[in-house]
């Protein structure tokens, strides 16, 4: 009875311990989900790494080229051009945060096969509202 | 407000009325938040109508904290009075709390696949609501499989409702842990709009949607709360099922 509790609580010991070590290296990606442009530039490994990058797709940078969208994408006053190869959601526009995944390629430009929109905590109509909105 | 609640969980015909009413009242606010929804509120500037998910999404996410709440709350009130009334309210509210988190992160899926641009990502709020569902339906699984060792029924034996308890008491740690992860970390999830310290804009005619919204999820989980207890009273009253395998285990009745 005692050796099947004690072989019982290390059964549960190993998972606990299996289970944390997994949740903390899944974690390490999860809690910073994406990097801004100047960490991305100053870490010296992230050319050779998938990474994900977000900043605010700035104003007047977007050009399309065929299935090839450019743009630039600009946080805390670094930015990092990113071509991004396949069309971006229906809500990606100028001015709007957007996360990148991909590779920085040595040329420093980031090379994204997927583009994802992160839109704010603000809601407002479409149309122009007849008045001015309630910034409270 | 107690003596309300007390009748409310009565299985008696005044107690069925006062449930009845309260059911009325949560469908009563899921239509008039439907029609507001649907007719009043503005389509939003960047996310179109695909924002409208919002007023699922929030309520779900709500009435599952809120669920939560109830786990904690009536599991702590076990652990103090020994009442297995209250692991019955702790057992009914976590079953409430596990199928409005599995809809919080059903139409926060579609709602990311339409604006994001993704049904999931590795993010700190999406992968911390996955580990609250985890965590609860653990506790669900944990009461069924304590209740069909040791011969006990889920509901009225104190073997299955202290280690609930327990249980029930330590995972709302993780409510927390949920709410602020979009705070804490770096996430691609939105923050708090309603809930924020300095409110960010948000268009009247929406946040009044919003807010019928969550009142309808406050009171249709309640009244389902309220049902679900009555029911698993009415069900344990009842005299126990005969044992039907050797080796003591008895098949759960009290589902």
């Amino acid at each position: 009875m005692i050796r099947r509790r004690t072989g019982r609580i290390t059964l549960v010991g190993v998972l606990l311990a299996a289970g944390g070590v997994l949740v903390t290296g899944a974690l390490r990606d999860t809690l910073t989900y994406y990097r801004t442009p100047g960490e991305v530039l100053t870490d010296p490994g992230a050319t050779r790494e998938r990474v994900r990058l977000g900043g605010e797709v700035v104003p007047g940078s977007l050009r399309r080229d065929g299935d090839l969208v450019v743009f630039r994408l600009a946080a805390a006053g670094r930015e990092i051009t990113v071509r991004q190869r396949g069309v971006p959601p229906e809500t990606f526009r100028e001015g709007e945060d957007a996360v990148v995944e991909g590779t920085l390629a040595v040329d420093g430009i980031f090379r994204a096969d997927q583009v994802l929109v992160r839109h704010g905590n603000e809601y407002r109509p479409s149309a122009a509202p007849t008045e001015p909105p309630d910034a409270r | 407000m107690r003596a309300s609640t007390v009748d409310l969980i009565a299985d008696n015909p005044g107690g069925a009325a006062g449930r009845r009413t309260l059911a009325w009242a949560a469908g009563g606010l899921g239509g008039a938040a439907a029609l507001a929804g649907g007719l009043l509120a503005p389509v939003d500037a960047i996310q179109g109508t695909a924002q409208r998910l919002m007023y699922l999404h929030v309520p779900a996410a709500w009435a599952a904290y809120a669920a939560f709440a109830v786990v904690l709350a009536a599991s702590g009130a076990y652990l103090i009075g020994r009442d297995l009334r209250w692991d019955r309210f702790a057992r009914a509210a976590a079953e409430i709390g596990v199928v409005l988190t599995a809809l919080a992160i059903g139409t926060g899926s579609l709602w990311g696949r339409l604006v994001w641009g993704t049904w999931w990502a590795w993010d700190p709020r999406l992968v911390s609501t996955a580990l609250l569902l985890l965590a609860y339906a653990g506790y669900l699984a944990l009461r069924r499989t304590v209740a069909e060792r040791s011969g006990a029924r889920d509901g009225a034996d104190h073997r299955v409702a202290r280690l609930a308890a327990v249980v029930g008491v330590a995972g709302f740690l993780l409510v927390p842990v949920v709410h602020f992860s979009v705070v804490w970390w770096r996430s691609l999830h939105q923050q708090a709009t309603i809930l924020a310290p300095q409110r960010p804009p948000i268009d009247p005619r929406m946040a009044l949607v919003l807010l019928l919204a969550v009142a309808a999820a406050t009171a249709a989980a309640t009244a389902v709360l309220l049902h679900r207890v009555v029911r698993l009273e009415r069900r344990l009253a009842a005299p126990p099922p005969a044992p039907s395998r050797r080796g003591g285990r008895v098949p759960a009745r009290a589902r």
